[in-house]
């Protein structure tokens, strides 16, 4: 009865209070009684009670005291105590939930990603039991269709698998193609993944009945709504891909988009019409690996089980198919990051930024106390008194935490609000306009309770400099003034070993920072084989306007000549897919006296493209020796090809290589009529690649890749090529940029940790300035008194400055120094994503300690000036 | 409450606390009027509980659970506020009238000494 009226008390001040009122009430009556018994009148009776009682307002608020020295209700009132403290001090107050802002809202939005990215399974039914099954063989992962086939039939520990491949395709519904964005997938995609349509429905397996019997096709969501305004009526409409008529079963739900986190597809069509968007069968040709499987693995199977069986599955294919599949082996991993070529360099490069953030983190909280350890100590006179009447020490010690608290959850508040903004912008950014790529790290209740805990762990170490101080305090020492003061100057405190730290950290973020963009300079420079700048690249595929090998020569070549007639233009040829670009074919290359092709047979794999002639002219790519291509190396002619250096020298040693000749894929002998300097294919960071050129007329290709040199600036020149190219066949959609603009796929990332690492950089420089001034200009302020008497007594304003400011720029050099070493250890971490990123560049080192001085120069300016200034007369009258 | 520590503010107090105890020990439940008259009668007039400090002490042993309250009638009919003592509000008494005990013999010692 009497706890719960205790608990009910502490929310209800008012019936308290009335409570205690009729207590006090009730014992005045009671003597009033006694003395009315006693013989006294009524009046005398309650007038002596009254009197013996004493005021009863003030034992009303006594009683009151009592009462509230436990209970929410004090805890409001402490609450509300240091709300209005942290008003009249705004200063710190703003810098303080500013600092724990950034560095909290740096994690938050760093988790986020990681969140999207690694941690959150795709939305399909069973999402742990999904892996994606890699080819084994380094830098070819994909599969074939017939591989797929087999390993699909003959398993034993996988429920289900299917496969997809990404691709581009002209769609029109009657009239001028748009490029769109297809998977191409097996008939159970839809089924395995237990997914269930928003409109329509699904294709299944049932719908196939070998190569192109199911011209159907499911829109995404959002294609849906885009192109056909979220049209129910959809379902039955005939679109034509690529000119080939196919029609639209169904929509798929909103918030699937395929199992590629980052591609999202425009459409799904089923894989066995793939011929007629792709133009040529690749169904039944098992040395073919252009698809990507994933499989369910049955309930109850280990990974490592699904990969022990699939390993000796693919052993039995390389034994049966010792020409397509030699040397065949199987991985799992995990779907959705486009294996391990996403997959492999994001999680490392994840892990290091969210380490990075997390430094960022700690350094705010080290400034926040630094600060709030300056603030407590100025608080030793309000503390002792509060002491010395009657306050007990967990009192304070709980006003101090509140504090802390109060900053840290507005701090906290502030930099997930940012960060949930910035994330939702990331999502619905599109970073290179020609892919559906997307970013979708739209925060969950994962990212939000990481926040929280995130936003409590910052406020501690702020919190504990206040306590600590508190439990320090000696009421009758603090009570004389400016003794601990002076004392406490001199002598290395914590203060100074926090400021340290933080500097520490500061200046290794501002390390890692330098090294990486430096690294994205060097890597922007290296040689690739070509000359981007300068050049246009018009890119289309002739097999969106229905074109065949057969017939699409003689416009490519319509194209290049009339191209090259357009004034100002100095270059034009075409390749099928720009190194450099997404695309690009791989083959194993044969010396010419093989006689069995497989893989182990091969001299080196290398990546082929199909160039016109006056391609090498146009990409600036050097011709070492032998000639070009000409239109007069014809189908009907022995065929030819130029190979690069690296290849030249796999296949003949040092020897020249012109008029040799050699094996490719398909094993047709070539005759090397030329060969050209090195170059990069795939990736800004690989090893010396082999590469050959076919002649375009002897390996026809419907991909086109126009390259167009000229002085002049795209503004002008790009009206008048659209206007030829329209002008020779208007259905043929193309896209046209210039070609470094091109490029910014294969740099996405480097940008992306050069952008991230930028922003940690610079962060961590404001945090940096943030601390030393505040430290600075405490000192300053601190020994302002001594200051003022020194200059009456004839000190040098220089010496002054020298001696207020020795402290702060000893921990500023010393942090510097400690981040520094600390940061080119780190660096390593860098170079896989950052090519060329040396952490010993002396630019690097050299930048890095002008900046820490900018630093401390920017944070010691004021300052220093205030100490300049100061003014003895004016200060001695004021204290 | 002071162990032997010198007489400081908190003892009078603390003696104020003791005779509360007691007095609950002794009577049962009672409100807070009753308790500054048993006193009194107790203590043959001698000590006169100053009321101003008799309810916070009150309220504060509350808090502390020495004590628990219940809201019921007197014998006249008047509601008041009883209290009587908690288990751990025994233990307390037994710590305080050994505490005082140890004052008091110190307080003699030193009077007889001079």
């Amino acid at each position: 009865m009497a706890l719960f009226r205790r608990i009910a008390n502490l929310f209800r001040r008012s019936r308290m209070d009335r409570e205690i009122r009729a207590e006090l009430e009730a014992h005045i009556d009671l003597r009033t009684e006694d003395n009315l018994a006693a013989g006294m009148s009524r009046a005398e009776a309650r007038r002596e009670a009254l009197l013996r009682f004493g005021n009863p307002t003030v034992m009303r608020e006594r009683v009151t005291a009592a009462d509230a020295s436990l209970g929410l209700e004090s805890l409001a009132r402490d609450l509300r105590y240091a709300a209005r403290r942290l008003q009249h001090s705004p200063g710190f107050a703003l810098t303080a939930i500013v600092t724990l802002a950034a560095g909290i809202g740096a994690n938050v939005v760093v988790f986020g990603v990681m969140n999207a990215l690694l941690l959150r399974p795709l939305q399909v039914a069973g999402p742990e039991r999904l892996f994606q099954i890699e080819q084994g063989h380094e830098g070819d992962i994909s599969q074939s269709y017939p591989d797929f086939a087999d390993y699909r039939a003959r398993n034993s520990t996988f429920s289900d698998m299917a496969a997809y491949r990404i691709n581009g395709a002209g769609v029109s519904t009657g009239g001028s193609a748009q490029r769109s964005w297809i998977y191409e997938v097996s008939g159970n995609y839809f089924d395995m993944l237990g997914v269930q349509p928003a409109v329509g429905r699904f294709f299944h397996e049932s719908d196939e009945h070998g190569p192109n019997s199911a011209p159907y096709i499911v829109l995404s969501d959002a294609f849906w709504r885009r192109r056909f305004n979220a049209d129910r009526r959809v379902v039955g409409m005939k679109v034509d891909l690529n000119k080939h008529p196919f029609t639209i079963v169904g929509v798929a739900p909103r918030g699937f988009n395929g199992t590629e986190i980052f591609f999202w597809p425009d459409y799904w069509m089923p894989m066995v019409n793939e011929e007629q968007v792709e133009g040529y069968s690749f169904l039944t040709v098992r040395v073919n690996h252009g698809i990507e499987v994933i499989g369910l693995l049955k309930p109850g199977v280990t990974p490592q089980q699904g990969a022990d069986n699939l390993q000796a599955l693919a052993g039995q294919m390389s034994r049966e198919h010792p020409n397509e599949d030699d040397r065949l082996t199987a991985r799992l991993v995990m779907p959705g990051l486009m294996g391990d070529m996403l997959g492999g360099p994001a999680r490392p490069f994840l892990i290091a930024i969210m380490a990075l953030a997390l430094l960022v983190l700690v350094a705010a909280c080290v400034n926040l106390a630094g600060i709030s350890a300056a603030r407590a100590a100025d608080r030793t006179r309000e503390l002792s008194i509060c002491f010395s009447i009657g306050a007990t020490r967990w009192r304070l010690l709980r006003g101090g935490l509140l504090e802390a608290a109060v900053v840290s959850i507005a701090g906290g508040a502030v930099g997930t609000l940012i960060a949930a903004a910035l994330l939702e912008a990331i999502t619905r950014w599109q970073p290179i306009a020609e892919f559906p790529i997307h970013v979708a790290v739209i925060p969950d209740s994962r990212v939000y309770v990481v926040a929280v805990a995130v936003t409590l762990a910052s406020g501690i170490l702020p919190g504990l400099m206040p306590a600590r101080q508190i439990w320090r305090t000696d009421a009758l020492q603090a009570m004389k003034s400016g003794a601990a003061g002076a004392a406490a100057i001199h002598r290395l405190s914590l203060r100074d070993v926090l400021l340290a730290i933080q500097i520490a950290v500061c200046a290794l973020l501002v390390t890692a920072s330098l090294v990486s963009l430096r690294g994205m300079e060097r890597s922007l420079h290296a040689p690739m084989g070509f000359l981007s700048q300068g050049a246009l690249v018009f890119q289309t595929d002739m097999h969106m306007a229905g074109y065949s090998d057969k017939t699409e020569l003689p416009v490519q070549r319509r194209m290049i000549e009339e191209a090259a007639r357009v004034p100002g233009v100095t270059a034009v040829g075409t390749i099928d897919n720009a190194p450099l670009s997404s695309g690009g074919s791989r083959s194993g290359v044969f010396r010419e006296d093989t006689a069995e092709f497989r893989g182990s047979t091969s001299v080196t794999i290398a990546n082929y493209f199909s160039i016109s002639p006056g391609y090498l002219n146009a990409a600036q790519t050097k011709l070492l020796a032998g000639r070009d291509f000409t239109w007069g190396d014809g189908l009907d002619k022995p065929k030819v090809a130029i190979i690069n250096q690296t290849l030249a020298r796999r296949l003949f040693g040092n020897a020249p290589a012109v008029g040799r000749k050699f094996r490719a894929g398909d094993t047709t002998i070539h005759e090397v009529i030329g060969v050209v300097e090195d170059g990069r294919y795939d990736s800004l960071t690989e090893d010396s690649k082999a590469a050959m050129f076919f002649a375009l007329t002897q390996a026809p290709a419907g991909n086109t890749t126009l390259v167009v040199r000229s002085q002049l600036p795209p503004a002008q020149l790009v009206p008048a090529l659209n206007r030829v190219l329209t002008g020779i066949d208007a259905s043929l959609p193309f896209t046209v940029r210039p070609w470094p603009e091109a490029l910014s796929l294969v740099l996405f990332p480097a940008r992306v940790a050069t952008a991230a690492l930028g922003v940690m950089g610079l962060l961590a420089a404001m945090l940096a300035v943030t601390g030393v001034f505040g430290m600075a200009a405490y000192t300053v302020s601190k020994r302002l008194r001594e200051l003022g008497i020194r200059v009456a007594l004839g000190a040098q304003r220089r010496q002054l400055i020298r001696s207020a400011l020795t402290r702060p720029v000893i921990v500023l050099s010393a942090g510097s120094l400690a981040g520094l070493v600390l940061g080119v250890v780190a660096s390593r971490l860098l170079a896989f994503v950052v090519y060329e990123a040396s952490p010993r560049d002396p630019l690097v080192l050299g930048g890095a300690v002008l900046l820490m001085a900018l630093v401390g120069l920017a944070a010691t300016w004021i300052p220093a000036r205030r100490a300049w200034s100061v003014n003895p007369a004016q200060l001695l009258r004021e204290e | 409450m002071s162990r032997g520590a010198g007489i400081a503010n908190n003892d009078l107090q603390g003696t104020l606390d003791l005779l509360v105890l007691k007095t609950l020990a002794s009577t049962g439940a009672l409100h807070g009027y009753g308790i500054v008259q048993h006193i009194l009668r107790a203590s043959d007039d001698l000590l006169r509980v100053e009321e101003g400090s008799l309810y916070p002490a009150l309220h504060r042993m509350e808090q502390s659970g020495w004590v628990a309250s219940e809201w019921a009638l007197t014998g006249t009919g008047r509601k008041a506020k009883y209290y009587r003592l908690t288990d751990a509000g025994r233990r307390q008494l037994e710590e305080a009238e050994q505490s005082f005990d140890q004052l008091v013999r110190g307080v003699h010692a030193v009077l007889r000494y001079a």
